[in-house]
């Protein structure tokens, strides 16, 4: 890991007032990002990551939730921050490219006035400046006849173009962090891989740093540095990306990669799920809370929560009987028996 | 798509099919049209407002003195083109100057309205909090009163000028407004773009003017028009129960209470023309602004643009 420290978050617990208790979406996670570098923050839905993302930009409401914890950027502690102070970093330093290309672009405005909005906010461009940013921008997302699309709107592009120009929008004024919060979920699959292709060749581009949220663990393998996977609101394994790939230690994070499908297959092989659900956070179990799924779970899962411990340096899982360990639980595999 | 390659037709067919699709886009991208009736409407509610605007421009006889040398309870002739009513006055210029207040009552309490109701209906649905909450229980209460009553006790101690009874009518109107500005702003205030928009920096003020308001705009607009048709039935409503402006400035509704009397003949006269005229006024005007409101709606709808 090189390269300066961008952000720097430390145990940072978020939980929302529900009228049936506290809802703990997110229970003391850790995590650190270096200038230039991607980390995949990898879960199925439910798991806290959206909340975690959001958490981390500020963008959560602040009524109905709890925020505790630190979150630095840069050295300056933003959590908790007043929304004019955050109102600084926004777009500038930190952006976010949402999960629904769909629903994340204004109907009513054309393409051309969404880009240059923030230009001529935060890098108080004129008019004719902004237009000339926007175009070239457009150009970078790989927008066909963008001169055209800046006159049209949202409902005249398809979902592709719309993410596209929400990048370009995320990206107008050269943020230092990108958060990608599931930005292909909405796509078809063959456009899933051009975005982050994309995505990938603009961070490097602009040295940016990113982190992308998904629950496909396919989509962070080749274009991240470092890979937190998190259930149920904690971080239930954190790996350099090779490493993880190597040696998972967590029955989760091998859970979610056998459920994802395999072009080397045989036709007709079923898909493995993870049985059952993720926990209910507002009243969760105790002990592990992957337990209840989980194939090797013993009876110790079951009663004690496992610390998240870092056994190797830069791997840290919360596992009793983690599966790279000589573990006789472990051993024979309940999914292909 | 898939019916296409299915079939495998040439690669010619498959051209022309692309090419009479490009052709349908370009021809028509983003412009639905009005329609005809829109544009009669919109003519309708523009001719009166020009004729009440510059009533006393027109070669008109004077609405509120009586030409004594032509007949009481005329019918519509040559001379009095709508005839006269039993002070030997001219319905049409009568009929012309009322529209005034129908129009100045009208477009006034639903300004007052919009202004007073809609622009705390977005903050409040912007901010939620108890502010809202207040706001939102204070409507139902000024709802829960029938408004009618309310204007009339009003009107009859403060006093019956057209200012007066604009803005007792738009207090009343403001609620209505309120809510239904609330409720749509509501359903945007938690969609992602607003959140998006937040996420690059905008202020408060400019996600509500930029992101919200272009969004609610044609419910404002379309329910605006509404809010006006209601309001000139309320003023006509008023001014029959001769709570309105006081004679002999004419208004629609005390024509149409002076012409109740002369319908059934009870003084031994009867002239249904008196009725007759200004409730198609009022009519036609209603059923403009309401065509137009429907129609502007429809219009303003940029998110039901086809692909």
């Amino acid at each position: 890991m090189s390269g300066r420290r961008l952000l720097d978050v430390e145990d940072l617990h978020v939980s929302f007032a529900t009228s049936r208790g506290s809802l703990r979406a997110v229970q003391g996670v850790s995590l650190s990002l270096d200038q230039g570098k991607t980390l995949g923050i990898v879960g199925e839905s439910g798991s806290g990551k959206t909340v975690l993302s959001r958490a981390i930009m500020g963008l959560l409401p602040r009524a109905s939730t709890t925020q505790t914890g630190s979150v630095r950027y840069n050295g300056t502690e933003i959590l908790n921050a007043p929304n004019n102070e955050l109102r600084k970093l926004w777009s500038t330093h930190i952006a976010m490219v949402f999960q629904d290309p769909m629903t994340s672009l204004n109907p009513v405005q054309r393409i051309g006035n969404q880009i240059t909005e923030p230009l001529k906010i935060h890098l108080k461009l004129s008019k004719g400046e902004a237009k000339e940013t926007a175009l070239s921008l457009l150009m970078q997302v790989g927008i066909p006849s963008p001169v055209e699309r800046y006159e049209a709107y949202p409902a005249q592009l398809s979902g592709g173009m719309r993410q596209r120009v929400m990048i370009a929008i995320a990206l107008a004024c050269a943020p230092r962090l990108l958060m990608a919060d599931e930005p292909t979920t909405g796509l078809d699959v063959t456009v899933q891989a051009q975005i982050l292709d994309l995505l990938s060749q603009l961070q490097h581009e602009r040295e940016m740093a990113m982190i992308l949220v998904t629950h496909d663990l396919g989509v962070v393998a080749t274009r991240t540095d470092e890979i937190i996977v998190m259930y149920a609101g904690n971080v239930v394994e954190r790996a350099p990306t090779n490493v993880l790939f190597k040696s998972m230690a967590m029955p989760y994070t091998e859970a979610l990669l056998k459920s994802t499908p395999r072009i080397a297959d045989p036709s007709h092989t079923r898909l493995t799920a993870i049985e059952g659900r993720p926990p209910d956070l507002l009243n969760p179990p105790s002990g592990c809370p992957f337990s209840p799924r989980c194939p090797y779970a013993q009876e110790k899962c079951h009663l004690e929560k496992p610390p998240l411990v870092e056994a190797a340096p830069g791997h840290s899982y919360a596992c009793w009987y983690p599966l790279t360990a000589s573990n006789p639980a472990a051993t024979p595999d309940p999914v292909s028996a | 798509m898939s019916s296409v390659s299915l079939t495998n037709p040439s690669n010619e067919a498959f051209a022309d099919i692309k090419e009479e699709i490009s052709a349908e886009e370009a021809a028509d991208p983003t412009r639905r049209k009005l329609g005809v009736l829109f544009w009669i409407c919109v003519g309708w509610i523009i001719l009166v407002a020009l004729a009440a605007t510059f009533a006393s421009l027109l070669p008109l006889p004077n609405p509120n003195l009586g030409n004594y040398n032509s007949v009481q309870n005329a019918g519509p002739g040559w001379g009095h083109i709508l005839g006269t009513d039993d002070l030997y006055r001219d319905i049409f210029s009568r009929l012309i100057y009322g529209a005034r207040v129908s129009l100045v009552v009208g477009f006034g309490g639903a300004l007052i309205g919009l202004v007073v109701g809609g622009i705390p209906a977005m903050i409040s649905a912007y901010r939620r909090g108890r502010i809202d909450t207040a706001l939102n229980t204070g409507s139902y209460v000024v709802l829960a009163f029938p408004a009618i009553v309310a204007v009339i006790a009003i009107v009859s101690f403060w006093g019956k000028s057209m200012f007066k009874i604009t803005l007792v009518i738009g207090l009343f109107a403001a609620p209505l407004i309120f809510r239904v500005v609330r409720a749509s702003t509501l359903s945007y205030a938690t969609r992602d773009f607003v959140l998006a928009a937040k996420a690059l920096g905008a202020s408060d003020t400019r996600i509500l003017t930029r992101e919200i308001l272009p969004n609610i705009m044609p419910t404002i607009v379309s329910f605006g028009l509404i809010a006006v048709a209601t309001i000139v039935v309320l003023e006509g409503s008023l001014a029959f129960l001769g709570l309105s402006v006081p004679p002999p400035t004419p208004s629609w509704g005390n024509m149409l209470n002076e012409g109740s009397s002369l319908l059934s003949g009870a003084k031994g006269q009867t002239n249904p023309w008196l009725v007759i005229f200004p409730a198609s006024a009022m009519f036609l005007l209603l059923i403009s602004l309401n065509v137009v409101a429907d129609k502007l709606r429809a219009y303003f709808d940029v998110s039901e643009i086809k692909l």
